[in-house]
């Protein structure tokens, strides 16, 4: 890796140019958060009333935090970020309604 | 299959692919083996204890612990330079996943597949023919593969060979074509797209990866070409 990678949370990390991904790109961190792949969590926006799964949806990375904007009406859906912790932190915004999918059976 | 920790993983080769990507095969002792699409998280920890993750696309697919990834050079990136130039066999990393239930393939599911994959999003949709290719039965496949140019083409003798195992190839040229290429040259169209893809009345499911630009105008023609949009699945990795 780079020697001169900028350090998170500073202020030159967050000056870094967003990626615009998918929700697929924070599977990982999600898994600290739902017992469920969280890619097939149906997300419905309060703002518009679209749902639709999660990894479809826009999101904003830039190290810092990820923002999942709703792909219709682009409202923030949740903000994904670590804590101090080093655990995961979610803030639920224009989420009116979110469906877990039924736990893969054991076959 | 839900994998909540980091896995040490150690990588066991690393493939010329083209000028920019390469092919990594990772030998991962405790994978618990992945389905065609899913992808991986892998973690990276400087001298200084700097960590830095990302996602990576899973070429390869079913049981087993070597876990193939195509890697390609995300100019200014943070983590594909180094695992595009610097990584070495016997490189220790860390990787969590599989991850992703949302992209991918159903063997069972008997709708045609369309693929549609612009530059490296070829990675999870090769995993998608990879084992198209191992299931005789299964439901017939086209992929639609955009690029740059022939050079710029990750796994191109590979996705060359698919032609006779289930999956119709077509190539899309963004910039050059090779010599001879009768088609045009050119961002992709509606006309190009319906030549080649299944028509909306097979009611085919889709699959779309590569850059979000890409990703989203081609899933926007073949939306307009009549697919069901709950049946275009997508999964766009930045760029413009």
């Amino acid at each position: 890796m780079s020697p001169t990678h900028p350090a998170p949370g500073t202020a030159e990390a967050a000056a870094e140019v967003a990626r615009h991904v998918d929700g697929n790109a924070i599977l990982g961190m999600l898994t600290d958060v739902f017992a469920v792949d969280a890619s097939l969590i149906e997300l419905t926006c309060r703002a518009c009333g679209a749902n639709g799964p999660l990894g479809a949806t826009d999101v904003e990375d830039d190290r810092v935090a990820a923002i999942v904007r709703c792909r219709s009406c682009t409202h923030t859906l949740l903000t994904v970020s670590r804590a101090e912790s080093g655990g995961v932190q979610l803030a639920i915004g224009a989420v009116a309604l979110l469906v877990a999918p039924a736990p893969p059976s054991e076959s | 299959m839900i994998v909540g920790g980091w896995l040490p993983a150690r990588v066991a080769d690393v493939l010329p692919s083209t000028e920019h990507a390469r092919v990594l095969r990772l030998d991962v002792p405790d994978w618990p083996g992945n389905l065609p699409g899913q992808h991986l998280d892998i973690r990276l920890t400087a001298e200084d204890g700097y960590q830095a993750e990302r996602s990576y696309s899973i070429a390869s697919y079913g049981p087993g612990t070597v876990v193939e990834l195509g890697v390609d050079t995300v100019p200014d990136g943070e983590v594909s330079p180094y695992l595009t130039e610097e990584v070495r066999p016997g490189d220790a990393l860390e990787v969590k996943g599989p991850l992703g239930a949302y992209f991918v393939w159903d063997a069972a599911d008997p709708a045609p597949v369309q693929l549609v994959a612009g530059g490296s999003g070829i990675v999870p949709l090769l995993a998608m023919a990879r084992a198209r290719a191992a299931t005789p039965d299964a439901a017939p496949f086209r992929l639609l593969y955009s690029v740059r140019s022939a050079a710029d083409a990750m796994y191109r003798d590979e996705v060359e060979r698919l032609a006779g195992t289930g999956v119709e190839v077509t190539w899309a040229y963004t910039r050059t074509a090779p010599e001879g290429w009768r088609g045009t040259v050119g961002r992709l169209s509606a006309a190009s797209l319906t030549a080649s893809a299944w028509p909306a009345d097979r009611t085919p499911v889709a699959f779309v990866c590569g850059p979000t630009g890409f990703v989203e105008s081609a899933a926007d023609l073949l939306v307009q070409a009549g697919y069901d949009p709950a049946r275009v699945r997508t999964e766009r990795f930045g760029g413009l």
